[in-house]
């Protein structure tokens, strides 16, 4: 290699992230360490001390792959238990390889080393042909989306470089990934051990026309496969420095943009015109994808860390449900019925995993039905989020179409996703259908301009949910509806949800089991949400007695605008009270599972009011809780 | 390469003063240029969407240190007043232009350091305008601490990492920066940009947190704390043709000089520096020893550990030259490497860098 070429080339090199695959028996190491030696990086001492090993331990020749052990525990294992990043360098191009061992319990280490990587190598010995594991590779590489496959089909100095036994095992990878979603494959015959087409064509093998592995990586064209339509700018932060200038720092993750063109900021949907793009380096005119810059905008908004930053004309999806592939990486198992949080561009919210669709066999790449997911299990998934996130279909665009989940407990990444659509059930589909026949495509869009916000201003207060929780006779409803009747006639705008109502319509078909209560608690939630996104300050008196379901409601709603008054009363007090006589009917064993009887009421852990009826009279609690509302900037 | 001009008394440090193949605009001393620069992608011969790789590992840096701003309460950036430092700074400079880039910079100092690393750090630190820590473990330092009576690895283990971990505590720093590329080091290809260490500052191994796209988790517990590496996929090279791109000033030592000299154990070491190496005076030299000779440092850590090598590279060109071409690894003339097979390893366990 010409040294000096190199120094002055530097300014044209590009880069290339590839992925390397296979197993132990592979020869994924020998390969690596092959490129690394042919291309000039390894080091002397390093190559003097791999010697010195290979020497002691009777090889017949210096073993390339004792280069990339890394860790002790693995030295002495023999084998490569995490992601290992690599680096060689040619004149074109400097070369980033996530190297990943290939079997199955390692699955999430494939997955992180495939999620950065533009290029995949899967290595298969020419001895054994096309494996379950070269298939499960494929898979993965698949499921990622890496735009490029190479299968290496590695050891042909063992199979005497038989062109037909490359030929077939050519042929069965080529009749297996009909069903993978990869559209540029190639294939090439190598002896990682000897170098042959690792850097330099074989003589052994002079039936075989292609190109070598290194000329491979050195051309294959990467930029087209960069989204440069759909312009993504999610903010990661506020640059303020001085009182002149105002900024918003971050990647941009897709698409391009100029000075002087129109975007529309998410949430708030205001929409401004690009000032100037800053620089260290000077202001450009426009930016692209994978360029980190600081955006200036014409007008003064709003934005803060989390949102997005778009064209007008060309919007992500916004929902709170949509489902996505999982691949879950923690020891622990998946919990269905706490939350996780789900951190996606610079967007940190609450996440529950509503549903399973289903688990992949990884193997079989059969569909199976399944409770949680455990280490290394993929499959499909439905989320639901406390607010609604900005995201593209993770094929289109892997920057707005990926996220991770981290434990809130531990504070681990538990898994890693990449979203497919919104959640639809077949009303959706149908319904949206009829919609669809008569309603131009951007009145969506322009729906959502009377958001809460809308409301709001025109209410002329703000928009929350007061949640009464107590037993039943402890005065929720007293008091409810006294303090609805207030904030009535000061011209608030108020809805009440009562659960003897609720109970008539919306939930008629549900009893008091468990089950049931938490299903009335989450419709009743939505419900709440639906009319406080309309700017109501929405008045709901449930015994509601389990923490984990108001919790719930709390969570989908914005911080500030959930208020959990407790009501407090003493049992003895409410049993007397009795307005429904329910007391005198549970305690006589006719109702089952009746709060404070025969089934617990947990009570808040920090409410943000505790009202105590039995010690202060209904008109002073209601003068309480509207000072409140006013403390906190509610009216 | 042939042609070489004395060594006497010509200015090394000055990059750009010997015959660079290409020319260099003239930056101030934070190296922004003054005409509106479009970035060296903009003169290449790529297409107008393709960016150099040294303009996507910087993209990506100043990715990850925008994260640690936006997510951590109180960062730190350790600064060694060496090369990586050097780059590292400057990405800081661009990550959060056009302020200032928002967290101290902290030199944990051993009382090793060669006396151009403290005029230069001084110099640099005043010049952009950073806020600069220094802190010392000076308990250990008043004893003496030295690798020629604790041995490199306790001498280490005082001086640096427990230094780091005290000053970390002391000012109750959550995130912490540092220059560590990985491919410095056979232990390090599997570190994290986030790397997350325990109340005690320990590197677990075997308990990393998987890091996909670019998303990094920056969750952590009221005791723990994380080790941020912005370099983490840059190389040596990239280092060096980064620092002659951006043209970002080094401490002079990096650059060849004639320097009398001493070899002990196959280590050169400039004559003035004999005492800190060996004060005890056990290895024993005379003057017949001493040997004028052009050579450079590779790295620059603590004088008792750190070699000199060989070299006639007096700018950057031929450095980035003699490192495409070198045949020995970077951390080779660090003494501290050479203990023991995974001794690098076993120092990040403990909490070194």
């Amino acid at each position: 290699m010409a040294a000096g070429h190199q120094m002055q080339d530097y300014e044209k090199k590009s880069l290339l992230r590839f992925t390397t695959t296979g197993s132990v028996d592979d020869g994924k190491s020998t390969l690596i360490g092959r490129l690394l030696y042919e291309t000039n990086c390894i080091f002397e001492d390093q190559y003097a001390a791999v010697a010195k090993t290979s020497e002691q331990r009777g090889d017949e020749r210096v073993d390339l792959a004792l280069l990339l052990d890394g860790l002790a525990a693995e030295r002495e294992q023999g084998i490569t238990i995490d992601v290992a990043y690599r680096y060689f360098t040619t004149e074109k191009r400097k070369f980033i390889i996530a190297d990943t061992p290939g079997h199955e319990q390692y699955t999430r280490n494939m997955v992180t080393g495939a999620s950065n990587s533009e290029l995949a190598i899967i290595l298969i010995d020419a001895r054994h042909g096309v494996l379950t594991q070269s298939k499960r590779h494929g898979f993965l590489i698949s499921l990622l989306q890496i735009p490029h496959l190479v299968v290496a089909v590695n050891k042909m100095d063992l199979v005497d470089y038989d062109e037909e036994v490359y030929e077939r095992i050519v042929a069965d990878y080529r009749e297996f990934s009909q069903k993978l979603d990869i559209h540029d494959i190639s294939f090439i015959p190598l002896s990682a051990l000897d170098g042959d087409n690792v850097t330099t064509r074989s003589e052994k093998m002079p039936w075989y026309e292609g190109h070598t592995l290194l000329h491979i990586l050195e051309n294959v064209h990467v930029d087209a496969d960069k989204n440069y339509v759909d312009f993504r700018f999610p903010v990661q932060l506020v640059q303020r420095p001085n009182l002149n200038f105002r900024g918003f720092a971050g990647t941009v993750t897709s698409g391009t943009i100029s000075v002087g063109e129109e975007i529309a900021t998410l949430p708030s949907g205001k929409t401004s015109k690009v000032k100037s793009i800053v620089t260290y380096d000077g202001e450009l005119e426009s930016a692209f994808a994978g360029q980190a810059v600081t955006l200036a905008l014409e007008d003064e908004i709003d934005i803060s860390r989390g949102d997005m930053i778009v064209r007008k004309n060309n919007l992500p999806q916004v929902g709170n449900r949509f489902d996505a592939n999982l691949c879950w990486m923690d020891e622990e198992p998946m919990d269905r019925h706490g939350h996780y949080i789900l951190k996606h561009t610079t967007q940190k919210v609450k996440v529950f995993i509503s549903d399973i669709n289903y688990k992949i066999d990884v193997n079989t790449l059969h569909r199976q039905d399944a409770d949680t997911f455990e280490l290394n299990e993929i499959g499909r998934v439905s989320l639901k989020t406390s607010q609604p996130i900005f995201f593209d279909n993770y094929r289109t665009n892997h920057g707005t179409g990926s996220f991770i989940l981290i434990d809130p407990v531990s504070n681990r990444t538990v898994a890693a996703g990449m979203i497919r659509d919104l959640t639809r059930t077949v009303n959706d589909v149908t319904s949206s259908k009829r919609a669809e026949s008569h309603v131009s495509p951007n009145v969506e869009w322009e729906t959502r301009l009377i958001d809460r916000q809308a409301w709001e201003a025109r209410n002329g207060h703000k928009g929350a949910v007061l949640w009464f929780t107590g037993l039943s006779g402890s005065g929720k409803t007293t008091v409810a509806s006294k303090l609805a009747g207030s904030l009535f006639k000061q011209g608030r705008q108020v809805a009440m949800l009562d659960g003897d109502n609720v109970r008539h319509g919306l939930c008629g078909d549900l009893a008091f089991s468990d089950h049931d209560r938490s299903e009335n608690i989450r419709r009743v939630g939505e419900t709440a949400k639906l009319f406080f996104e309309q700017g109501n300050i929405v008045v709901c008196t449930f015994i509601s007695p389990f923490r984990e379901d108001r919790d719930f409601v709390r969570s989908i709603l914005p911080e500030g605008s959930f208020f959990e008054v407790q009501v407090k009363c003493d049992i003895e007090v409410c049993k007397r009270r009795d307005p429904k006589g329910l007391y005198k009917k549970a305690l006589a064993g006719e109702i089952k599972d009746f709060t404070g009887i025969s089934s617990p009421y947990e009570e808040p852990e920090n409410p943000e009011l505790v009202v105590e009826t039995d010690l202060q009279s209904a008109d002073d609690l209601v003068a309480t809780l509207i000072v409140r509302l006013e403390k906190d900037g509610i009216i | 390469m042939t042609g070489k001009q004395g060594y006497g008394n010509k200015s090394f440090n000055r990059p750009g003063s010997c015959r660079c193949p290409i020319a260099i605009p003239r930056r101030d001393f934070d190296g922004r240029v003054k005409v509106n620069g479009r970035s060296a992608d903009g003169e290449s011969g790529l297409n107008s969407y393709t960016m150099t790789h040294l303009k996507q590992l910087e993209q990506e840096s100043i990715h990850v240190m925008r994260e640690v701003v936006a997510e951590f309460k109180n960062p730190v950036m350790l600064y060694s007043v060496g090369k990586d430092s050097a780059v590292m700074v400057r990405l800081a400079q661009k990550a959060f232009h056009p302020g200032k880039f928002p967290f101290p910079l902290m030199h944990i100092d051993t009382g090793y350091k060669f006396p151009e690393m403290y005029d230069f750090r001084d110099k640099f630190v005043k010049e952009i305008g950073a806020r600069l820590i220094v802190e010392k473990n000076e308990e250990w330092i008043a004893k003496g601490a030295h690798p020629s009576t604790l041995g490199n690895d306790k001498c280490c283990q005082q001086l640096k990492t427990r230094g780091l971990l005290d000053s970390l505590a002391k000012h109750k720093f959550d995130a912490a920066f540092g220059g560590a590329r990985r491919d410095e080091e056979k232990s390090r290809a599997k570190e994290r940009f986030f790397s997350v260490r325990d109340e005690f500052g320990q590197w677990d191994p075997k308990n990393q947190r998987p890091e996909l796209w670019n998303l990094y988790n920056a969750d952590i517990g009221d005791s723990e704390s994380v080790r941020i590496f912005p370099l983490s996929n840059w190389t040596e090279l990239d280092v060096w043709q980064y620092i002659k791109m951006e043209n970002i000033p080094i401490v002079p030592l990096y650059y060849s000089q004639m320097r009398r000299t001493i070899e002990l154990n196959g280590i050169i070491i400039p004559c003035e520096h004999t005492e800190t190496v060996d004060p005890t005076g056990k290895l024993g030299f005379t003057e017949d020893d001493i040997k004028e000779l052009p050579c450079r440092f590779r790295s620059l850590g603590c004088i008792p550990c750190t070699g000199a090598v060989k070299s006639e590279a007096t700018c950057i060109d031929d450095i980035i030259e003699e490192v495409l071409d070198a045949r020995r690894s970077e951390r080779e003339n660090r003494i501290i490497d050479l203990t023991s097979d995974s001794s690098m390893e076993q120092k990040k366990r403990e909490g070194y860098f």
